[in-house]
């Protein structure tokens, strides 16, 4: 029968159906249900089998504290595991399945492992799958996984998005219970800026599953009435579906807000969820309490279930579980459970009251001092057993069972700074300790203050203490009933298995298992049981399990102590976390001025960075790339090439010691240089180790353009920055980056100027441009910059105008020198022509070589100070046996040779002990006919012309080599100065 | 002034422009801008002489609109400064002439992407991309902040008109955050 559970009542919109499934079987709901009320109310009480011993489980709770009811939400790329069925809104064409079990939930072959309990108990990893060691990683750690576990992860990709967003107020209310409402009304209508914020769809928390009044309207009335009032105020922001999961430094808290997951698809464009990040200086925790079981013989059954949810499935849902209910309670809040539902014309059979003494219920068998010591049934509840003070137990017929052991104030996000909560055993659990975190107020039962009235009376006064009000709206009139509770952690009674934490399956036994182990720290209990390490963060289990401990170690609970809570207080989607950097949006792309040239002419990219530069643009014909790569080398040594450089960094460097500023950073000096010429820089880091090269040219007496590599742009630059604002306050330089400003070519070959003539409305001829020059000049009239520098070894120039003409200076250049050939060449020809030649670059810029180890240490200028001139200058690094920079080449011309090969001497065993260095850099070099490297070797210098071997024992290679000048093309310089 | 033609920094020959909902992204191409950073003591010089050609200075975290300069406050005693492409392309040279060796000038104009955006209220669009309280600050703020892993200068003339600078090599993926915020919000 559809909805065979329905009872009159709740917060339903029984005018429309919603139809959904779980394990394939179609149900109907309807709005206002999760999936959790939805099957209850069609009689399934049956949801997921546990963790590790399989056992049949269905809801213990109606919210975000749930561990049993764990579902497969959705499918294909959206499929969701370790779902709770509680939380989860239904809609109409929701699909959920059942996880942990195999072949069905009914029958779950793994079952097995409740029989085999006895070997399975806490810390048996530990102990077993010992021997051989060999099979732990292969064979029983892949079937200990399978066998336990949570939900399935898709293997497709999530179609969805998922955002990122930032948010601003003067207050953060953390839940929308009376304490949030209260809070939220009254710094609303003094004016402040409000968000308030609560995972449940509707406003109201508690409100909505209780019956009593909140001033002369149903709580759940006055709860919708002030959310009215305030979703009408511009100055307050409602979140609802938005947890808040987080606290972090300096007044900020994460949220997650489940935009999407409510609808069977997200709206086009819109995303699942969007990750928010809250600045708010004072905030109040008002996030409620949640309510703990107590641990008795076999509790865990389908239809066992906490007083409160019990209570509220009837009341917000219309929900009963079962005909005929018992409750047990060992305080007044499980009473109010057995009042409404026998209101709500359930029969309930039995409270059984821990407690003794005490007025008893009108009307309701009432059995004080006893305890449920045991149930039965399969897959759902179907009896229970009760033991009396006067030793007489009896068995009742029941379909659901409330407990109640009390309720914990929430105080999980005020732990987030490693504040510890307190005990207050008046209310028997832990509040919100000292130094939480800065501007966070905790108010209502999160604070340990029970009562409605309490509620609204702490949440009204901390938001009038947090933002400093005069005062606030008048209290309506509430219940104010204060905790009557006489704490009872678990039935001493039976030999059977008592759950504790039944998300892990931690059962007492485990308790004392791991009491007698003496794991008797909570710390060493959560980590040795697993207690509470479930993705529920133990809600309803932690404070049972430590209490336990303290009764079988004789000390109260303040001195056993507590663990504490990290964010996130409930599981964030690694969707949610990503936002939208995935896939071709991990990371923004930047593209250089000859982009789309490139892309015209089906040029190949390779990332550096966020950059995309071009790699080598291949020819029709040319089918493998070295084709292409050496065509380029071939035709830029023969004639003349143009390669994009804009990606080198670029810093203007401006006053009137900019001069000095420039001696202090690189290793060599640059105040002498003169106007209109550029230099080659070297600059160390403090430790004398080489931290970044490049040419810098002097365009002014006071202004100088720094380039640096394409890697090290920002880090250079803040590098600099912080030189000129702390080490150097009192130097009169100005920086700023202009990378991006300048489109930048260099054209380097035998006709680099004959084509830059026709270009440039300057002359460029040696005597007006030598070697090393640089200037401001014009294109066409248009301002420009040319530098007479080279990396390749040819006569080269960078040329730069505004990026905006980059893309057509390009064309220009190709179009007006189209009689000298000219091509364009990738970083791949650009690596070829600066390791002929023996220019430094990434490979050899590794961050452990100092300037003698690249042959440069005349560079490291002893007539002033420089950051890392000393350093570099230390024992160990200037010894004559360091590393230096050789070139290589195969001793057979065919002979391969790969970067990161160990120089060894001829017949030397390949062992670290006769490591002589290593290959830094290999090219295929078109011009010598060969592979050609630039390595490491030990006292280099010293062995140009013999020959040793290169040996790379992962590529299986071991080629005899010359050592050679890492000069290895032109090495007088005669073609860069023609 | 040149015979190269201009490319934007999408990649097209005229400037583009998006609109999604109520929101209209418009890439300027027309906007000159240059640093202005006072040497060394000099402020007091860079500033009489910035009134008497008016270059406007405004505060921290401040946009100044003028004619044809206007401003906006990068760093202490640093500024951007804006005037219209057109007449002022030249900009560098316009300003070293104005404030000679009291300040260092740095041509900026195509180091940036320049998007213009306009909405009734661009508060949500802004919220999923950046951590600017746009909603709360004052019409003229000014500030450095980040998008999609993109360093910007995010300027509120209004609470419906802002416009963003954004490094120009990346203005592609910058305009590509900008209109799925769009898609999300609207």
């Amino acid at each position: 029968m559809t909805q065979s559970h329905r009872i009159q009542g709740g917060q339903i919109d029984r005018t429309k159906t919603l139809r959904f499934t779980f394990d394939g079987t179609p149900y109907q709901g309807h709005p206002g249900d999760t999936l959790a009320s939805a099957l209850l109310a069609n009689g399934v009480r049956l949801m997921g089998r546990s963790f590790k011993y399989h056992r049949p489980r269905g809801p213990l709770s109606a919210g975000t504290e749930e561990p049993n009811a764990l579902v497969e939400l959705r499918s294909g790329g959206r499929q969701e595991p370790n779902t709770r069925a509680t939380v989860a809104e239904l809609y109409e064409g929701l699909t959920a399945n059942s996880q942990n079990r195999w072949p069905s939930l009914r029958f779950d072959a793994m079952g097995i492992n409740d029989k085999l309990s006895t070997f399975l108990a806490a810390g048996f990893y530990y102990k077993t799958f010992m021997w051989p060691k060999s099979f732990w990683e292969k064979l029983y750690e892949p079937i200990i996984r399978r066998a336990a576990g949570l939900g399935s992860v898709t293997r497709e990709e999530d179609p969805d998005a998922y955002d990122k967003g930032f948010l601003h107020c003067d207050l953060l209310v953390i839940g929308a219970g009376p304490t949030g409402l209260m809070a939220a009304l009254t710094a609303g209508r003094a004016g402040k800026r409000v968000i308030l914020a609560d995972e449940d769809f509707r406003m109201g928390g508690r409100l909505n599953s209780e019956t009593y009044a909140v001033g002369d309207t149903q709580g759940a009335d006055w709860a919708a009435a002030t959310v009215a009032e305030l979703s009408a105020m511009p100055n307050v922001r409602l979140m609802t579906r938005t947890t808040v999961v987080g606290a972090f430094d300096h007044g900020i808290y994460s949220a997650v807000e489940r935009v999407s997951d409510h609808l069977l698809t997200p709206a086009a464009g819109k995303p699942r969820q969007i990750l928010w990040r809250i600045y708010s200086t004072k905030a109040i925790l008002a996030g409620g309490a949640t309510e703990r079981p107590i641990a008795f013989e076999n509790n865990d059954r389908p239809g066992i279930m906490l007083a409160g949810s019990l209570r509220a499935y009837a009341n917000r849902w219309g929900v009963k579980v079962g005909e005929r209910a018992a409750v047990f309670t060992n305080n007044d809040d499980g009473l109010r459970t057995a009042l409404d539902l026998q209101a709500k014309g359930v029969d309930v059979v039995a409270v059984i009251d821990s407690r003794e003494g005490g007025s008893l219920l009108p009307g309701i068998r009432h059995l004080q001092g006893a305890e449920v010591i045991d149930t039965s049934g399969g897959l759902g509840l179907k009896t229970i057993t009760v033991l009396q003070t006067n030793g007489r137990s009896e068995t009742l017929a029941v379909e659901a069972l409330a407990v109640s052991g009390g309720w914990n104030p929430n105080v999980n996000i005020h732990s987030h700074h490693r504040s510890r909560p307190v005990y207050d055993a008046s209310i028997a659990a832990f509040v919100p300790g000292q130094d939480g975190p800065p501007g966070l107020l905790v108010a209502g039962a999160a604070a340990g203050q029970m009562s409605t009235h309490a509620a609204l009376k702490t949440g009204r006064d901390a938001a009038i203490a947090a933002l400093g009000l005069a005062n606030g709206p008048d209290l309506p009139q509430a219940e104010d009933a204060p905790v009557c509770i006489s704490p009872l952690w678990h039935v001493a009674h039976g030999k059977g298995r008592a759950w504790i934490d039944q998300q892990n399956d931690v059962t007492v036994k485990d308790i004392k298992l791991a009491k007698q182990e003496n794991f008797t720290s909570v710390e060493h209990l959560k980590r040795y049981t697993t207690l509470g390490m479930a993705t529920d963060q133990g809600k309803t289990s932690n404070v049972i399990g430590l209490a336990v401990m303290a009764e079988l170690t004789g000390r109260s609970i303040p001195e056993t102590g507590t663990t504490i809570y990290r964010p996130p207080y409930t599981p964030v989607a690694m969707g949610a976390l990503a936002g939208r950097s995935r896939g071709k949006e991990f990371k923004p792309f930047r593209l250089t001025p000859s982009h789309h040239w490139a892309k015209e002419q089906g040029a190949i990219f390779v990332e550096v960075g966020n950059w995309l530069r071009t790699q080598w643009v291949p020819k029709s014909g040319e089918t493998e790339w070295r084709q292409s790569v050496d065509r380029e080398v071939l035709a830029t040594r023969k004639s003349v090439g143009i390669c994009d450089v804009t990606t080198l960094g670029k810093i203007d460097i401006q006053g009137t010691d900019a001069g000095a500023f420039l001696d202090r950073v690189y290793a060599n000096t640059f105040s002498t240089l003169a106007v209109g010429k550029c230099r080659y820089g070297l600059m160390l880091r403090e430790d004398g180790i080489v931290f970044d090269d490049g040419t810098t040219a002097r365009m002014g007496q006071n202004e100088y353009v720094m380039t640096t590599t394409t890697a090290n742009a920002v880090t250079v630059f803040r590098h600099l920055e912080y030189c000129r604002q702390v080490l150097w306050p009192e130097m009169d330089v100005q920086l700023i980056s202009t990378t991006e400003a300048w489109a930048q070519f260099s054209v380097a070959g035998p006709n680099a100027r004959n084509l830059l003539a026709k270009i440039v409305d300057q002359d460029i001829a040696d005597a007006a441009f030598p070697y090393m020059g640089a200037g401001n000049i014009t294109v066409s009239g248009l301002r420009a910059r040319l530098f007479r520098i080279s990396f390749s070894g040819e006569l080269a120039y960078e040329i730069a105008v505004p990026t905006r003409y980059g893309d057509a200076l390009l064309r220009e250049m190709l179009a007006k020198g189209a009689e000298y050939d000219p091509i364009v060449y990738g970083t791949e020809a650009l690596g070829v022509m600066r390791v002929e030649k023996g220019h430094v670059a990434g490979g050899e810029l590794n961050g452990q070589s100092t300037a003698l180890n690249m042959g440069l240490g005349k560079m490291v200028s002893k007539k002033k100070d420089s950051i890392g001139m000393v350093l570099s200058q230390r024992e160990g690094m200037t010894t004559d046996t360091g590393y230096r920079l050789v070139g290589v080449k195969p001793v057979d011309p065919l002979g391969k040779l790969t970067a990161g090969s160990h120089f060894l001497e001829k017949g030397a065993a390949p062992v670290a002990a006769n490591d002589g260095g290593w290959l830094t850099s290999k090219v295929y070099s078109p011009h010598l006919g060969c592979d050609i490297a630039l390595g490491y070797l030990k006292a280099g210098d010293t062995k140009i012309g013999q020959r040793m071997r290169i040996v790379n024992l992962l590529a299986g290679l071991d080629t005899e080599v010359e050592i050679i000048s890492p000069h290895m093309f032109d090495p007088e310089g005669e073609r860069l100065r023609g | 002034m040149a015979s190269l033609m201009a490319m934007t920094a999408l990649g097209r020959r005229e400037p583009t422009t998006v609109t999604h909902g109520p929101l209209t992204i418009t890439e300027r191409t027309d906007v000159a801008l240059a640093s202005v950073a006072a040497r060394k003591v000099r402020i007091a010089d860079l500033a009489q002489a910035a009134q008497a050609a008016g270059v406007p200075l405004p505060g921290p975290a401040t946009h100044q609109q003028g004619t044809p300069y206007s401003a906006f406050w990068t760093a202490p005693e640093m500024w951007f400064v804006e005037a219209p492409f057109a007449t002022h392309e030249l900009i560098a040279d316009m300003l070293k002439a104005v404030f000679a060796d009291a300040a260092s000038i740095t041509e900026q104009t195509d180091a940036w992407a320049t998007f213009d955006l306009t909405a009734p209220d661009l508060s949500p669009v802004l919220e999923r991309l950046c951590n600017v309280d746009f909603r709360h600050v004052a019409d003229g703020h000014a500030t450095r902040t980040m998008m999609e892993h993109l360093g910007v200068y995010l300027i509120k003339h209004g609470p419906g008109t802002a416009r963003i600078y954004g490094p120009r090599s990346s203005a592609e993926s910058l305009l590509h955050a900008l209109e799925t915020s769009a898609h999300s919000v609207f």
